[in-house]
C-alpha cells in the first residue's frame, strides 16, 4: 500500500489544534512550575486557549460559506483531514457551543472561595482517603492543577467527536474526551470515597461502552468494506448483502454512544457519577458531554446510516420512551438535589432523543419548517445552559460538611436567599419546560419534529412524562419557596466569586433570552444547513 | 395601545420588587389604577363593531412562524375591563392582609398580582395561539407564588395541586399546539396567527383530536367535571384577593379560549363534541351546586358555586346559538363581578369572625348589618336574581338551553334552586340568629373595605337594569364567531325565546 502524506486544513482545523495544543502546554507547565505558582499560569493558560478557539471557531464559521460539501449538494463546509474531519454547519454550531460550555467549566473549577481558599478538586489524589498525607495534603492547601490540561483535554475530545468523519476518528475522539473525565470524577475534595466510586464506575461502564462501539465498527467495517461515513452511507443506499450485519453494526454503536448520552437503559452511571463528581466537574459534564455525544449520534446516524432510517427509528422510539419514563419516574424518588438533576438529564436525553427520531426527509418537510437537526441544536443549547446554571447554584449551597445536596437542606432556602433560589427554581422551570424559560422554546422545538414525522405516540408520551418531571421541579420549589427550614440545620449559600456568580448570572441570562426571543439563536442554528457527507 | 395594557402592569410588577418595602402597595395599587385607566382608554377607542381591532403584529420567532400579535374583539374587551377593574379592588380589599405575620410579604404580593394581570391581559388579547400559549402557561407562576405565599395553613400542598393540574392541561394543549403547527405546515407556510388558522382546512379526524386537546386544557382551567378537583382546595387555602385573580380572572381563560379556540379553529369538531360537552356541562351544574350546598367552609363553598357556574357558561358556550354566545359572555363578566363582591366581603367577615366555618359563625347581622347587606346583594346576585346584572346572562343561557333541547334546559334551571339554597342558607346560617357574646365586638366595614366592593356593586345593579352595552359589544362578536361555526341563527336580539329548534344544529 502506498503512503500518502496526509494534507491537512489547518485554517479550518485550527479550533481543534489550538485546544489540544493549549493542553499539551498545559502538561509542559505542569512539569516545570513549582506546585505553588501553577495555579494562575494554568486557569490564564486554559482561559486563553478556549477563547482563542472560539475565536477561530467563529472564523471558521464566517468562511464556511466558501467551502461546499463534497459533491457540491446542501449543506456546506468542507471534509478535511483526508476525510477524517468534517467541518461543516452543525460542527462548527457544536464547537461553538461547547467551547461556551468550556468556559463555564473552566470558571466553576477555579472558584477558590467556596472551600476557604482552596479549589473543590483534592489536594492529593493519590493521598488515601482518611490517611495523614490526606490530612498533611490539605492543610498544606495543595491543589491539583492538572485539572485545566484535563479539562482541555477532553475539551479537545469532545469538539473532535461530533467531527469526525469515519468511524475510527469518532472512537478516538470518544477515548480523549472521556479519559480525562474519568480522572476527573474521581478528584473531589469533599466525600473523596463516593468521588473515587464514582470514577471507578464511569471508567468501568464507559470502557464497556467503548468496546461496544468498536465491535459495531468493526461489523459496520465487514458490511460496507469503509469507515468513512460517506462509504457507509454509499454501501447502506447501495444495499449490500449481509444486512445483519449492518443492523447488528448499527446497534453496538448505538450502545456506545447511548451510553454516552446517559439514555436508558444505559443509563445506570448517570445518578452516580454526577452525584460523586466534584460539582464543577458534574457540570461541565453534563451540559458538554450530552451536547458532543449527540452531535456525535446525530452525525452517525444521520449521514451514515441516513438511508437505513427505518432501521433504526424504532429502536430510538424504544429507547426515547425508556429514558423519559425511567428518568422522570426515578427522579421523582430522589431526595438529593444532584441524583435529582442527573435522572433528570436522563429525562431531557429521552426528549432530545424524541428530537432525534424526527429526522424526515427534505421533500416531506414544509418551506419554512425548520429540521429535527435544528431543533436537536436549539435544545442543547438550552439544556446546556440550565444544566451548569443549576449544578453552579449547587455548589453555592453548603453546610459544615461541604455542599448541601440533601433535600432537607434546601428546605427555606427561599427566604434566606431568596436570589439564588429563585434563579435555581428558573432553572427548573426551564427544564421543566415552562414558557418563557428556554427549555420550552427547546421542548417545542424537538417535540414539533417528532410529531411532523408522525412519531405521535412519542411525543404522547413525551409529554405525559413532561407532565411527571414537573411534579419533581415543582417540588423543590416548592421546598425552597414554602417549606419551614429543617430543625437539624439548613444549607447556607456561601458567597462566591465572581467565577461562579459570573457563570450563574449568564447561563441565567442565557436561559431567559432564548425563552423571550430565541429568534436570532434559531436563526443562527437555522444558517448552520444540514450535514456534509 | 394594547401592548401598552399589557407591558404596564409587567413593569409595574418589577418596578414594584424593585422598590422599597414601604412603598410596595402605594405603588403597586397606582400601577393597577393606570392600567385602569388604559383599559378604558382602549374600550373608548373600540367601535361597538365585529372583528378584531386595535391589532398589533410583529414577527417573533420566523422559524417558528411565530408572531407577538395583540387585538381585542368584543370578548376580549369585556375580560380586559373585567381584569382592569378587579386587580385595584383587590389590592384595596387585600391592603393590610399581605403584611399579615408568616405571609410573604406585601411587596411580593403586590408584584406578583401586578404580574398576574398584565400575563392575564396578554392571554386575552393575544391573537397568535403560540404567544396565547405561552402567556397562558406564565400566568401560572405568579398564581402559584400567590396561592402558595399567602392565605392559611396547607396553602403550599394547594398550590401545588394546583400547579400540577394546570400544568397538566397546559402540557396537553401544548401538544394540539404542536399538532396544530404540523397541520399548517402541511398545508404551506406555518403561521400561528389565529387568523391564519381560522382559514386552516383541517382534517375531520385531526381537527378532533387537536380540540380534545385545547377543550381538555380549558375545562381544566374553567374547570369542568370531572377535571375541579383543585378548585375548591385552592380557594378555601388561598386569601380571598387570590381567590378572586383566581376564579374571576384566570378561570375565565378556560370559557374564553373554549369561544375563541375551540369553536374559532375547530367549528366541525365542536359541533361534534357538543353531546358530551353539555353533558358534562350540566354535570358541572348540578352536581357543583349539590356540593357547593354541602360544604362548610365559605371559601369552598364559594369556589364550587364557580363550578357550577362555569357549567352554565360551558354550556352558553356551546349551544352554538347567538343567545346561549351572548348569554355565556356576558356571564363570564357578571360572574366576575358578582362572585368577586361575594369572595371580598367573605373575606372581610373570615378577618372578623377568624373562622372560614358556616357552622361556627352567627347573628352577624346585627352587629354588622353593612357587612350583612353586602353580603346579602352579592350572594342574590349569585343566585340570579331579577335586577341584578347576573339574571340578564342566566335567562340567557336557559333561553339557549331550551332552544337545544327541553331536557338540557330543564337540567339547567335546577341551578337556579339549588343556587337559592347554597346562598340563602349560608346567610342564614352566618347572619342570622341571636348574636352570641363572642360576636358582640365585630366591628362594621371601614371606608376602604366598602370601597373595594361597592364598584362591583355599583356594576351589578347598573348592569342588572341596563345590560345594553355589554349587549353591543358582545353581539357582533358572537356574531362574527356564529358565522365562523357557520351555524344558521340571525336572530337580531335577544329577546326572541322562541326560536324553535333553529339553533340546535
Amino acid at each position: 500500500m502506498e503512503f500518502v502524506k496526509p494534507e491537512l486544513e489547518y485554517a479550518e482545523l485550527l479550533p481543534l489544534l489550538i485546544v489540544l495544543g493549549g493542553a499539551c502546554v498545559g502538561v509542559a507547565l505542569e512539569a516545570f512550575l513549582p506546585r505553588g505558582t501553577r495555579r494562575l499560569p494554568q486557569i490564564g493558560l486554559s482561559l486563553v486557549t478556549v477563547v482563542a478557539a472560539l475565536v477561530a471557531t467563529v472564523l471558521v464559521g464566517l468562511d464556511l460559506d466558501e467551502h461546499t460539501g463534497a459533491d457540491g449538494a446542501e449543506g456546506r463546509g468542507l471534509v478535511g483531514a483526508m476525510g477524517s474531519v468534517v467541518v461543516d454547519g452543525p460542527t462548527v454550531y457544536l464547537w461553538g457551543l461547547l467551547l461556551v460550555f468550556a468556559l463555564g467549566g473552566i470558571a466553576l473549577f477555579a472558584e477558590q472561595r467556596l472551600e476557604g481558599g482552596v479549589s473543590a478538586f483534592t489536594g492529593q489524589a493519590a493521598a488515601l482517603p482518611g490517611t495523614e498525607s490526606e490530612r498533611e495534603a490539605s492543610t498544606r492547601g495543595l491543589e491539583h492543577t492538572e485539572v485545566y490540561p484535563l479539562l482541555l483535554f477532553a475539551v479537545g475530545g469532545m469538539l473532535l467527536f461530533p467531527a469526525s468523519g469515519d468511524l475510527l476518528t469518532m472512537f478516538v475522539a470518544l477515548e480523549i474526551l472521556s479519559l480525562p473525565l474519568y480522572l476527573l470524577c474521581g478528584l473531589a475534595r469533599r466525600r473523596r470515597l463516593l468521588s473515587q466510586e464514582a470514577a471507578m464506575k464511569y471508567f468501568l461502564l464507559g470502557a464497556f461502552a467503548s468496546g461496544f462501539f468498536l465491535y459495531g465498527a468493526a461489523l459496520v467495517y465487514g458490511y460496507a468494506g469503509s469507515v468513512s461515513f460517506a462509504g457507509i452511507n454509499e454501501a447502506v443506499r447501495a444495499g449490500s448483502a449481509n444486512h445483519g450485519l449492518l443492523l447488528g453494526g448499527i446497534g453496538l454503536l448505538a450502545v456506545g454512544l447511548l451510553f454516552k448520552v446517559g439514555a436508558a437503559p444505559f443509563q445506570a452511571w448517570t445518578p452516580d457519577v454526577y452525584q460523586g463528581a466534584p460539582t464543577a466537574v458534574t457540570a461541565f459534564m453534563a451540559a458538554g458531554t450530552k451536547v458532543a455525544a449527540f452531535g456525535a449520534l446525530l452525525r452517525l446516524l444521520y449521514v451514515a446510516f441516513g438511508g437505513e432510517r427505518w432501521s433504526w427509528q424504532p429502536m430510538l422510539w424504544v429507547i426515547a420512551i425508556a429514558s423519559m419514563v425511567l428518568g422522570a419516574v426515578l427522579a421523582i424518588v430522589q431526595n438529593d438535589v444532584k441524583r435529582m438533576l442527573a435522572y433528570s438529564s436522563v429525562a431531557h436525553t429521552g426528549f432530545i432523543l424524541v428530537g432525534v427520531l424526527g429526522v424526515q426527509g427534505a421533500g416531506e418537510l414544509a418551506q419554512g419548517q425548520y429540521t429535527s437537526l435544528e431543533g436537536v441544536l436549539f435544545y442543547l443549547t438550552t439544556y446546556g445552559f440550565a444544566m451548569i446554571g443549576a449544578f453552579a447554584i449547587v455548589t453555592l449551597v453548603r453546610d459544615a460538611g461541604g455542599e448541601a445536596t440533601a433535600y432537607e437542606r434546601w428546605a427555606g432556602l427561599g427566604r434566606t436567599s431568596p436570589l439564588v433560589a429563585g434563579a435555581f427554581a428558573f432553572f427548573l422551570l426551564s427544564m421543566a419546560g415552562i414558557p418563557l424559560t428556554a427549555g420550552f422554546i427547546g421542548k417545542w422545538a424537538v417535540f414539533t419534529s417528532a410529531l411532523s414525522a408522525g412519531a405521535w405516540p412519542v411525543v404522547l408520551v413525551a409529554i405525559a412524562c413532561s407532565i411527571l418531571a414537573i411534579t419533581f421541579y415543582v417540588r423543590h420549589i416548592r421546598l425552597m419557596f414554602f417549606t419551614e427550614p429543617s430543625a437539624d440545620g439548613a444549607g447556607v449559600v456561601t458567597r462566591s466569586s465572581l467565577l461562579t456568580s459570573g457563570t450563574i448570572a449568564v447561563c441565567l441570562v442565557a436561559t431567559l433570552v432564548m425563552g423571550v426571543v430565541p429568534g436570532p439563536v434559531l436563526d443562527l442554528v437555522t444558517r448552520t444547513g444540514d450535514f456534509i457527507r | 395601545m394594547l401592548s401598552l395594557l399589557v407591558w404596564l402592569p409587567i413593569a409595574g410588577a418589577v418596578a414594584v420588587a424593585l422598590l422599597p418595602r414601604t412603598v410596595s402597595k402605594t405603588a403597586g395599587l397606582g400601577v393597577a389604577l393606570a392600567t385602569l385607566v388604559v383599559g378604558v382608554v382602549v374600550a373608548a377607542s373600540y367601535d361597538a363593531d365585529g372583528g378584531r381591532q386595535l391589532t398589533e403584529e410583529h414577527e417573533w420567532i420566523e422559524a417558528f412562524g411565530v408572531h407577538y400579535a395583540l387585538g381585542v374583539d368584543g370578548l376580549g374587551l369585556l375580560l380586559v375591563l373585567l381584569t382592569v377593574l378587579l386587580v385595584p379592588l383587590v389590592l384595596g380589599a387585600e391592603w393590610f392582609k399581605a403584611d399579615a405575620e408568616g405571609s410573604a410579604g406585601a411587596r411580593s404580593f403586590v408584584a406578583w398580582t401586578l404580574a398576574l394581570e398584565g400575563l392575564s391581559l396578554a392571554v386575552f388579547c393575544a391573537t397568535d395561539v403560540f404567544l396565547f400559549y405561552v402567556v397562558f402557561e406564565a400566568t401560572l407562576i405568579p398564581a402559584y407564588f400567590l396561592v402558595g405565599g399567602f392565605g392559611r395553613a396547607g396553602r403550599g400542598a394547594a398550590a401545588l395541586k394546583f400547579l400540577m393540574f394546570q400544568l397538566a392541561g397546559g402540557l396537553i394543549l401544548l401538544a394540539a399546539v404542536i399538532g396544530l403547527y404540523v397541520v399548517s405546515a402541511q398545508q404551506g407556510e406555518p403561521s400561528y396567527l389565529l387568523a391564519d388558522l381560522e382559514r386552516l382546512d383541517i382534517g375531520t379526524e385531526a381537527g378532533r383530536w387537536l380540540f380534545f386537546g385545547f377543550f381538555i386544557a380549558f375545562a381544566i382551567k374553567a374547570p369542568l367535571f370531572p377535571l375541579h378537583t383543585w378548585l375548591a382546595d385552592t380557594t378555601e387555602k388561598a386569601t380571598p384577593g387570590t381567590g378572586v385573580l383566581l376564579v374571576c380572572i384566570l378561570d375565565k381563560i378556560g370559557t374564553f379560549g373554549m369561544m375563541r379556540f375551540c369553536l374559532g379553529i375547530f367549528p366541525e369538531a365542536s359541533q361534534w363534541a357538543t353531546p358530551l360537552v353539555i353533558t358534562l356541562a350540566l354535570i358541572s351544574v348540578v352536581y357543583g351546586a349539590f356540593v357547593a350546598i354541602g360544604q362548610d367552609d365559605i371559601f369552598r363553598l364559594i369556589g364550587l358555586t364557580s363550578l357550577s357556574h362555569f357549567g352554565l357558561i360551558t354550556l352558553g358556550v356551546f349551544t352554538m346559538t347567538s343567545q346561549g354566545g351572548t348569554g355565556a359572555i356576558l356571564y363570564m363578566v357578571n360572574h366576575g363581578l358578582g362572585t368577586a363582591a361575594l369572595f371580598l366581603v367573605a373575606g372581610y367577615l373570615y378577618d372578623r369572625s377568624g373562622t372560614a366555618s358556616i357552622r361556627e359563625m352567627r347573628g352577624v347581622e346585627k352587629v354588622a348589618p353593612v357587612l350583612a347587606g353586602l353580603l346579602l346583594v352579592a350572594g342574590l346576585a349569585t343566585l340570579g336574581l331579577p335586577g341584578l346584572s347576573p339574571f340578564v346572562s342566566e335567562f340567557l343561557v336557559f333561553v339557549a338551553a331550551f332552544d337545544y333541547g327541553w331536557w338540557v334546559g330543564a337540567i339547567a334551571v335546577t341551578a337556579v334552586v339549588l343556587s337559592a339554597i347554597y346562598v340563602l342558607w349560608m346567610y342564614q346560617r352566618t347572619m342570622t340568629g341571636p348574636t352570641p357574646p363572642e360576636v358582640e365586638g365585630t366591628s362594621d366595614l371601614g371606608v376602604r373595605e366598602i370601597a373595594a366592593v361597592a364598584p362591583l356593586m355599583v356594576a351589578l345593579v347598573f348592569f342588572g337594569f341596563y345590560p345594553a352595552p355589554l349587549l353591543d359589544v358582545s353581539n357582533p362578536m358572537v356574531g362574527d364567531l356564529m358565522h365562523q361555526v357557520g351555524v344558521e341563527d340571525d336572530a337580531p336580539t335577544v329577546v326572541h325565546a322562541e326560536h324553535e329548534g333553529e339553533g340546535a344544529h
